[in-house]
């Protein structure tokens, strides 16, 4: 039951925090800081009640689950499910949740009770995403998440937010659509073969059908989690969504919205179709790489600040798909770290973009400079971020992108190699956002001081965070990695070639892990 | 005549009656209230009695009509929808310098006809039930007299429908001449010998281009946008549910009986049919600034996604059929609902410039609006995402692949324009001060409330539904 109330507790909690809303903004926030609370108090009594468990594996594939019938006629069950896997990304929705509430504090003044409404019911959105094992209903919480989200930005967003919201709820939906046709593809495949038509997760998996069905079926999911992601070329929808969005939502795009998808490839696209991903792997990637290089260069060519974080979301989720395709138990860890580390940092980026655009009144780059001057708490925050975010060593983004350099090193060197100075160019682009904002002639135009104590107190735990990730980073794994081996041995029952291909890098794996404890 | 047969005809009967009750009333006494009373009580009575008959299912009376859980179940539809259209009318029709009473004539003989359509198992019943159906919209579309837009509406839709019947009656003509038989059952089997015989394929075209002015597909669909437009508001209601739904119901009893689905070049049309409608629908309706514009576009795409259905054959199809049908009755009557309830005294509120900043001045109706507006647009949750998930899967099962991509894309085009009237809802009010809404009646907040509570259930818990829907259409195989 206590996987049900994680999505409840959002959805009752944003009806609340609107009815009164009504009444008081101030009564709202706290309301939505209650939700929170409460979620995280559920998402740890999980994590600690039965962490010794997760590492023990003794559940079989499931921590905790749910499973109810729901419209048996067609076979779509309402299961919940949780695994390390989506335990981790519980843990990051709830932690983004409270930074996405904190800083819209004192951003929104308008409507503020349907503002926390909107907030509290895409993060329910997400959390189902996170949680369903059944396909229907996890499509059902796919589109679902939109719906709050588009109003997000078209409610509350910067001036050209109804362009910016249309294109990602259009881009989204077409995304989802495909995959709709993809999963029914699926389900007939597979009630023809067994006479059983069911939308159940673990029975899906394994199926087994012709070359080419499985290629096309496994591309209509990976278009819908390439969209999400985003991989280029299906981003255009990202710079806008992200740009427009209020700082609330900009910190859930991209800290969570974003990572759907690579949950997606993760859980489903690779393996229900372990043999196409195989196939299709160098190719994607590719498509990894072209983003991690193609999104460095567009970030260091913007000038509106927002613009550019937005684009080096793109290249870091570039490292999250060519962490994903390796497949290994390394690079997939390295992927998760990276899942991870990016929503924090990125998110933290987010809100002092939102801070320097509520101060200053414009994300023009140009117009800013000297910010250090006058505000040096948020200059060093900034600082702290941008150096998370271009991989420094002892913040848990380096063990990420380390690691996915590191898996996917095994598989296939170029790509790694050309993966490896996007690394590079993320230190070109985030000093140049500290150097242009920042540094040089203080041209005075911060309005209201430096960050508050409020402000300061999420930055602090937001950097707690990362340093935490970056120096222990073998707490995350020891909870993803019995899901992972899950994961993976479903997979290889049905496509026992790719395990013996990636094998190797696996005992690899193991001992970078253990370089890792010491 | 048995009584067996009264009874199953009971569900006509009482609507017949309760016509003709309302008419020899307002000879009287000309009572709004009363009238409006009577069509709903007869409307509920006919749907009281459709359950009485459900039980002595199979029932054939005569040829001409088929009393089987398939009908019935379109007659339940029809006769909800009636008793819908009817309470927002009442307020519609209370503010207008009308005489309302042979409004509620008009509209029982319409559900009458449309009752009969989806019963029809002969020519001779199609062609009935259609006449009973047309005729009465004729004078329904024209209502309000000294509308210029409802008159020039009117006369459209009078003669197209005339050229649509003629059409229609040259097919049944062609067909008979060639099968010497009017009833569907048997023509299946004269037909099979035959094979592809140029009369008998002209005769099955006639008929489809007949159908198709009715359900407004393309290439027929011309009429449609102007229609909805100048027809009052709860009128357009019916015309993009009841009358589109009788249609498609018979249209559907017609190709499963005559075993139309054995003539590929027929399927191909129809396949031509329905990715036209699809594109042409949502493609057009980009442009639009009339909200009841909009929504004759999309019931033109609507009813293409429905044909996907419809082409996939088998038992899923009419599963398919019948549940999309009702989640888009839902949503379309919950959509012109809002339109009719919003619409002042003078005339009909529908541009969308006109809908800015409604959720701000009236937050409970821009609410239920937009959850219409996104059952039509199939997001979850609602109602029209079963039905698209119905409609996507028979098609999916019978491996229409190019026809569900196309579907897919055609969602994805479709929800540009609700989300258009979305983001209208929530804006600032433009230049044109939106006008003093009208207090809600009672009866019309009633209705909408229903149909959004019925549309979430749909959404959300459809298993009993669909386990009814699965009743009625046994038989039917």
């Amino acid at each position: 039951m206590i996987i049900v109330w994680l999505i409840l507790v959002p959805l009752a909690g944003g009806l609340i925090a609107w009815y009164s809303g009504k009444r008081s903004a101030s009564l709202a926030r706290y309301i939505s800081v209650l939700t929170l609370a409460l979620m995280f108090g559920l998402v740890m009594k999980i994590l600690l009640q039965d962490s010794a468990a997760i590492g023990m594996n003794i559940y079989g594939p499931w921590i905790l689950e749910i499973k109810q019938e729901w419209i048996p006629q067609i076979g779509a069950g309402f299961h919940l499910a949780v695994d390390g896997l989506n335990l981790l990304l519980l843990l990051l929705t709830v932690f983004l949740g409270f930074a996405a509430v904190a800083s819209s504090w004192t951003e929104i003044k308008e409507r503020v009770g349907l503002f926390y409404l909107m907030l509290l019911w895409v993060l329910a959105g997400i959390i189902g995403v996170f949680l369903s094992m059944d396909l229907f209903l996890f499509y059902v919480f796919w589109e679902l998440m939109l719906v709050p989200m588009y109003f997000l930005i078209v409610l509350w967003g910067h001036e050209n937010r109804r362009y910016a919201a249309f294109k990602f709820f259009l881009f989204t939906q077409a995304g989802g659509l495909i995959m709709l046709v993809g999963v029914l593809g699926l389900y007939f495949i597979h009630g023809r073969q067994t006479g059983q038509y069911t939308f159940e997760y673990m029975s899906l998996v394994g199926t087994s059908m012709g070359r080419l069905t499985e290629l096309l079926l496994m591309s209509c999911f990976f278009i819908a989690f390439a969209v999400k992601l985003p991989a280029v070329p299906l981003h255009t929808w990202l710079a806008d969504a992200h740009t427009e969005a209020p700082t609330a939502g900009s910190v859930v795009l991209a800290g969570l919205l974003l990572k759907t998808g690579a949950y997606g490839l993760i859980r489903f696209a690779l393996p229900l179709f372990p043999n196409a991903s195989a196939e299709v792997a160098p190719g994607c990637m590719v498509i990894a790489v072209i983003g991690v290089i193609y999104g460095s260069i567009m970030a260091f060519a913007q000038t509106d600040i927002k613009r550019l974080i937005a684009y080096s979301s793109i290249s870091h989720m570039g490292f999250v798909l060519l962490g994903i395709y390796a497949w290994s138990e390394v690079a997939l860890q390295g992927a998760i770290m990276q899942i991870v580390c990016h929503g924090i940092a990125t998110g933290a980026l987010f809100i002092i973009a939102g801070t320097i655009q509520e101060r200053t009144g414009t994300r023009d780059m140009g117009r800013m400079g000297g910010l250090w001057e006058t505000a040096p708490r948020m200059g060093a925050a900034a600082l702290f971020f941008a150096l998370a975010s271009l991989g420094l060593p002892g913040l848990g983004n380096f063990i990420g992108e380390f690691m996915v350099l590191l898996g996917s090193y095994r598989v296939n060197i170029v790509i790694t190699a050309i993966g490896a100075a996007g690394v590079v160019s993320a230190t070109v682009y985030s000093l140049w956002l500290i150097q242009r904002v920042f540094h040089g002639r203080d041209v005075n135009i911060l309005k209201g001081g430096d960050l508050a104590a409020r402000e300061m107190a999420l930055m602090a735990v937001m950097m707690a965070a990362l340093i935490w990730l970056g120096l222990f980073p073998q707490q995350i794994f020891n909870i993803s990695q019995p899901a992972l081996k899950n994961l993976r041995v479903a997979d290889a029952s049905s496509g026992a070639e790719i395990l013996a291909r990636k094998g190797e890098g696996d005992s690899r794996g193991g001992n970078i892990r253990e370089g890792f404890r010491q | 005549m048995r009584m067996t047969d009264i009874a199953a005809l009971a569900p006509f009967i009482v609507l017949a009656s309760t016509a003709i009750a309302v008419m020899l009333l307002s000879a009287f006494n000309r009572d709004h209230r009363v009238s409006v009373f009577l069509t709903v009580a007869g409307l509920g009575g006919s749907f009281a009695a459709l359950l009485k008959s459900a039980q002595l299912v199979p029932h054939n009376i005569t040829s001409l009509i088929i009393v089987d859980g398939y009908g019935l179940f379109f007659i339940g539809l029809i006769a909800l929808a009636g008793i819908v259209v009817a309470c927002l009318s009442f307020g519609y029709l209370r503010g207008r310098k009308v005489n309302p009473d042979e409004y509620y004539v008009l509209l029982l003989l319409a559900v009458l006809g449309s009752a009969i359509l989806v019963s029809a198992g002969h020519f001779a019943s199609f062609f009935l039930g259609l006449e009973i159906l047309s005729v009465s919209l004729y004078s329904l579309i024209a209502y309000l007299r000294s509308s210029e837009r409802g008159n020039e509406a009117g006369v459209k839709y009078l003669v197209l429908a005339a050229v649509s019947a003629s059409f229609l009656l040259f097919g049944m003509a062609l067909l008979y001449a060639r099968l010497g038989t009017l009833e569907f059952i048997k023509m299946a089997g004269a037909g099979a010998s035959l094979g592809n015989d140029a009369m008998l394929l002209a005769g099955f075209i006639l008929i489809v281009v007949g159908a198709g002015f009715k359900l407004a597909v393309v290439p027929f669909h011309m009429w449609t946008a102007d229609v909805y437009e100048g027809a009052p508001a709860p009128v357009a209601a019916f015309i993009a549910t009841v009358s589109k739904g009788a249609m498609f119901a018979l249209l559907l009893r017609f190709f499963w009986h005559v075993e139309l689905y054995k003539y590929p070049g027929l399927v191909l049309l129809f396949s031509i049919i329905s990715a036209a409608s699809m594109f042409v629908g949502n493609l057009l309706a980009l442009f639009q600034q009339n909200i009841k514009r909009i929504l004759a576009y999309s019931s033109i795409a609507h009813q293409g996604y429905l044909l996907v259905a419809f082409l996939a054959g088998g038992k899923e199809s009419i599963m398919a059929v019948s549940y999309y049908l009702l989640a888009y009755f839902v949503s379309m009557l919950g959509a012109f609902g809002v339109i009719t309830v919003i619409s002042g005294k003078e005339e009909d509120v529908d541009t969308i410039s006109d809908y800015r900043g409604l959720a701000w001045r009236r937050p409970l109706f821009a609410a239920v609006f937009i959850v219409m507006l996104l059952s039509l647009a199939g997001i979850p949750l609602t109602a029209g995402f079963i039905g698209k998930y119905y409609v996507m899967s028979a098609g999916a099962g019978s491996a229409l692949w190019v026809l569900v991509a196309i579907l897919a894309v055609n969602s994805t085009i479709g929800l540009y324009y609700y989300l258009r009237i979305v983001a209208a809802l929530f804006s600032e009010a433009g230049e044109r001060v939106f006008r003093e809404t009208p207090a809600v009646e009672f009866f019309a907040g009633i209705v909408i409330s229903t149909l959004t509570a019925i549309l979430f259930f749909l959404g959300i818990y459809p298993a009993p539904v669909i386990r009814i829907v699965h009743c009625a259409i046994a038989g039917f195989l």
